[in-house]
């Protein structure tokens, strides 16, 4: 057990690609965490979707030893974080573990959104926060006004940032003598009865569930009878240990520590993440606050590409919501897709991040429907519901009104793309809040409804400002709106799945486009097929595809016959993915592709 | 000439001659370029394979319809090597008294002087490479020819053989609509009772498929190549070619025997390198053969073992079927009532979807009636769709 005054807990904030990783990394290898044959880029990324994207999804905790320059041998712990909004969650437990962060900030791109939003949550948790400027061994590093910004944008004194290369490895060392100077110690007793957070948890196949802690009062150590202050659970507790970042077995951790243990424990439901471990013979007065618990705002269907994958889908999907608290499921089924889930996640990126571990770590090939908001719809007998699945929506007739949320965004970009994104701005039916300069990038803030955001909004954003512009937001209420149901209709049949909730205003614009878009998606067939958008009744968009014309084998001799024959079996294999309407067999693929949310 | 057999699917034997001069760049065909070959060996290996043939029951006791020598370039074939093969087929297996010996070759002038010879080792009906009449697209199809050479050596070839046929392929890179139907109306009294005509398609590994692929080969869009098909259908049918198979015309009687056993699901002994087959046993089994593909391979396979072919592929009854259909339906006359009753025990409409097939008749893409099941001329033109619209 370490003395207090020699630990240290801080957390590593930062906008994508600022860096963040390649520091944790940096850090590791400096204070001897791992041999330089073991290192590999982005240590702290486990899974491989984190380590090719370049992004952090789950936190990761590290123990350090860091022999400091006052000759003191000091237990730094490291919170590695996710940088997005979508992972907010994450990012809030993991900042509550610490007492301080290092915000990096790429020394030529500057502040961007996420940077905001992570100081903004890093400062409601009380932490100390020492700005580092990286990769300032690049041409294009300007630290000076980095500096400049951040204080004009932050309101953060910059004048003691540390100038760093994360890659080169550069002055990484006065980060961590900045880590010992500047941050405060942890505070805790360890003769009271123990209290420690339970900040994550997962399951491992060899070891059961794995709790992640950190202990504020008190000590854990193997044999402890611990009891979940929530749950009212008691265990006795098996291991305890820290990851170097390599699990290693310590059998005790005291105040101001983090690390994990496990306890016999089998099903990952009985961790809820945020409560508190007391020891079950000496009980604490009371838990710590816990976290605010995350509310799913995004909705889609997910449907595996082959309906006989569905119980698959559905044990993945258990899966993984036990890895990811804030995450929700529950089933769906759909005339043209078949049967699938209806999934609730914190944002775009959190939904493209679950349906590609899906795809990963399940193996599992899906179709991911347009990405909805939640509705709230107070109904003419006065009751509200959730609306969370347009197919869902109610008889018009019988609908007072339809609330809708919106946000709260900030956007940075260069000034020379600010007529485009105020233009998309009001397109997408934003409010705005506030325009301000810090030097040649402007700060946007706009309220926007959500279901615009979600729909295409940020890839516009990037294509507008040429992947310039940042994007942030927070929910910020619900606000009625004059939304209505459009219906795509094939063959004047509905396509269940294509139906959107939209604002009318908008309804006529992504009408045209999703026609359009099937048009071009729907292969020709023997008979023409008519593709419609409409609200109730009433056609708002039409187009046509023309009958198929010639469609025929030149030749069919010898080892034609074979391949011509297997064809035909992957055919009537995909006859299954079809559906028909009228005369016409459509292929689900079409349908796929016309969901595919980015280029409209 | 004989009419074609009324109905019987009959028994073809096919010798797959795998070398060529050059190779041409639309050509997915098993051909290779070889600097030599040693002949002897080649000759005994086809004999042995024969034998092999034999042995194992091929033809189940009928009598062999049709022999046809395909490529590669069998016109460059010893006549020597051709006629050997021929009287060791008249020593295995009964023959009919119309053998129809049909022979792939290409209208050089070094080929068109063999003519004489392949006729007297007893080939009765020659099918040239003439591709095009149009010397620009000769050179783009990468022939050895050009157009005058090609109606020189077909008029040699008329000089020897009773029955010929020549290839056209259309579609290909900037043709007009106008430029084929003159080309394909010069071709029409060119001909003596057959022609094939094929939409030139890009294959994989081919030289054109990466011409293709890089932009460089800008096809006919779907519209036009559709009205390329429907002229060549116009032109051919009021010459009297009508077409009997979806990419061959004949006048009635022309139509090739060894082809038409192939498509009405009859037996086919596939012989030489990466030749095909299907074969029907005495229990009404019947597989899919296929021989090796590399022309040294098949060699020493041959040697070692007496035959070239890799593991026969059982066909169930839904592979039957299947084939009983994409082939049949090419045909003009469709597939048989007696021929699905003979081989499935029931109705050709029972072997598809019902509500399928009345929405494709009621679409005018498919007819039935007493005689059997087939598409209509609409219906053949579309027969990828209407074969998967089927099931």
């Amino acid at each position: 057990m370490t003395d207090l005054n020699h630990i240290r807990n801080f957390a590593i904030i930062a906008h994508i690609d600022h860096g963040k990783s390649t520091l944790a990394d940096r850090l590791i290898q400096v204070c001897g965490g791992l041999a330089d044959r073991e290192m590999r880029e982005q240590v702290l990324d486990s899974m491989d979707i984190e380590r090719e994207r370049g992004i952090t999804i789950k936190a990761q905790t590290v123990r350090l030893d860091y022999q400091a320059k006052d000759g003191r041998l000091y237990q730094l712990n490291l919170m590695d974080t996710p940088g997005h909004v979508d992972f907010a969650y994450e990012v809030s437990r993991s900042l509550a573990a610490c007492e301080g962060s290092i915000l990096v900030v790429d020394a030529s791109q500057g502040v961007e959104a996420q940077t905001l939003a992570n100081v903004y949550q890093a400062l409601d948790n009380n932490h100390e926060i020492i700005p580092v400027l990286n990769k300032i061994d690049l041409p294009a590093a300007e630290p000076e006004r980095i500096k400049q910004q951040i204080e004009d944008v932050i309101g953060l004194d910059a004048s003691h940032a540390v100038m760093i290369s994360a890659k080169t490895g550069l002055n990484v060392g006065d980060v961590l003598e900045a880590i010992i100077a500047r941050l405060p110690a942890p505070k805790g007793n360890a003769e009271a009865p123990l209290k420690a957070l339970l900040v994550d948890s997962w399951y491992d196949a060899y070891l059961g569930v794995v709790i992640l802690v950190r202990v504020v009062d008190g000590r854990l150590t193997v044999g402890q009878k611990i009891r979940m202050m929530a749950t009212g659970a008691t265990r006795e507790i098996d291991r305890v240990g820290v990851f170097r970042p390599k699990g290693t077995l310590t059998g005790t951790l005291g105040p101001g520590e983090i690390g994990f243990i496990t306890a016999g424990i089998k099903e990952i439901s009985e961790t809820k993440v945020g409560d508190t471990l007391t020891d079950e013979r000496r009980l604490a007065a009371e838990p710590l606050p816990g976290f605010k618990p995350s509310i799913p705002v995004v909705f889609c269907g997910l449907f595996p590409t082959d309906n006989a994958e569905f119980e698959h889908l559905r044990d993945s999907l258990g899966k993984l919501a036990l890895n990811d608290a804030s995450f929700q499921f529950e089933p769906e089924s759909s005339a043209a897709l078949g049967f699938g889930f209806r999934c609730g996640c914190l944002g775009l990126l959190h939904l493209e991040i679950i349906q590609e571990r899906l795809e990963r770590e399940f193996d599992l090939d899906l179709i991911t429907t347009a990405p909805s908001v939640v509705y709230k719809i107070t109904m003419t007998d006065g009751s509200v519901l959730d609306l969370h699945n347009p197919a869902d929506m109610p008889d018009p007739v019988r609908i007072e009104k339809i609330d809708e949320p919106w946000i709260k965004a900030t956007i940075l970009l260069p000034d020379e793309y600010l007529g485009g994104i105020l233009q998309l701005c009001t397109d997408r039916r934003g409010v705005q809040l506030d325009l301000t300069y810090a030097g040649s990038r402007a700060m946007l803030v706009y309220r926007l409804p959500l279901n615009e955001v979600v729909f295409d909004f940020y890839d516009r954003l990037k294509s507008i400002s040429r992947g310039y512009a940042s994007f942030d937001y927070s929910l910020d209420g619900y606000q009625e709106g004059d939304l209505v149901k459009m219906s795509i209709l094939v063959n004047n049949e509905p396509v269940d799945a294509l139906s959107i909730i939209v604002h009318r205003s908008q309804a006529e614009r992504r009408g045209r486009a999703l026609c359009e878009r099937l048009k071009d998606l729907i292969p020709r067939q023997l008979f023409k097929i008519a593709v419609q958008a409409a609200i109730g009744g009433r056609v708002i968009a039409r187009e046509t595809i023309s009958a198929l014309r010639k469609d025929v084998l030149a030749k069919c001799y010898g080892g034609d016959i074979t391949r011509k024959r297997k064809l035909l079996d992957k055919q009537k294999e995909g006859k299954k993915r079809m559906r028909q309407f009228g005369q016409v067999e459509i292929p689900q693929s079409a349908f796929i592709a016309a969901l595919k949310m980015s280029d409209d | 000439m004989l009419p074609l057999t009324p109905w019987a699917p009959g028994f073809g034997i096919y010798i797959h001659w795998p070398f060529c001069l050059a190779k041409c760049p639309y050509c997915d065909f098993n051909s290779h370029v070889a600097s030599s070959i040693d002949q002897d060996r080649w000759r005994r290996a086809y004999l042995a394979e024969l034998q092999h043939g034999a042995n194992a029951g091929a033809g189940g006791g009928h009598k062999v319809t049709s022999v046809f020598f395909g490529g590669g370039t069998p016109s460059l074939m010893p006549p020597a090597t051709v006629a050997a093969v021929l009287d060791a087929i008249a020593g295995h297996w009964p023959i009919a008294p119309d053998l129809e010996v049909t022979l792939e070759a290409n209208p050089t002038s070094v080929e068109a002087a063999r003519f004489a010879d392949l006729r007297v080792a007893g080939v009765t009906r020659l099918s040239l490479g003439i591709q095009a009449l149009d010397d620009d697209a000769l050179r783009l199809l990468g022939r050895e020819h050009d157009a005058a050479g090609a109606i020189a050596a077909l008029a040699l070839a008329a000089r020897h053989f009773d029955r010929l046929s020549f290839d056209l392929i259309y579609a290909r890179p900037g043709q007009t609509v106008t430029a084929w139907r003159d080309e394909l109306t010069r071709a029409a009294t060119l001909t003596s009772g057959h022609l094939s005509a094929y939409q030139l398609t890009i294959e994989s590994g081919t030289a054109f498929y990466l011409r293709h692929a890089r932009g460089a080969l800008p096809l006919p869009d779907d519209d036009i190549a559709a009205d390329l098909f429907e002229a060549t259908q116009e032109i051919l049918g009021a010459h009297g070619l009508p077409a009997y198979e979806i990419s061959n015309h004949a006048r009635p009687g022309q139509e090739c025997r060894h082809n038409m056993t192939t498509w009405r699901c009859g037996d086919g002994l596939g012989i030489g390198p990466g030749a095909h087959g299907r074969l029907t046993d005495t229990d009404r089994n019947r597989v899919a053969t296929q021989n090796h593909r590399t022309p040294a391979v098949w060699l020493a396979q041959v040697e070692a073992n007496g035959h070239g072919g890799l593991p026969p592929e059982p066909l169930d009854a839904d592979a039957r079927r299947d084939e009983f259909l994409l082939l049949g339906l090419r045909l003009t006359e469709g597939v048989r009532r007696t021929a699905s009753q003979a081989a499935f025990g029931c109705d050709p409409a029972e072997l598809v979807s019902a509500p399928a097939l009345a929405r494709l008749v009621a679409g005018g893409f498919m007819e039935l009636d007493d005689a059997g099941l087939r598409a209509t001329a609409a219906g053949r033109q579309r027969l990828n769709a209407v074969l998967a619209a089927l099931f």
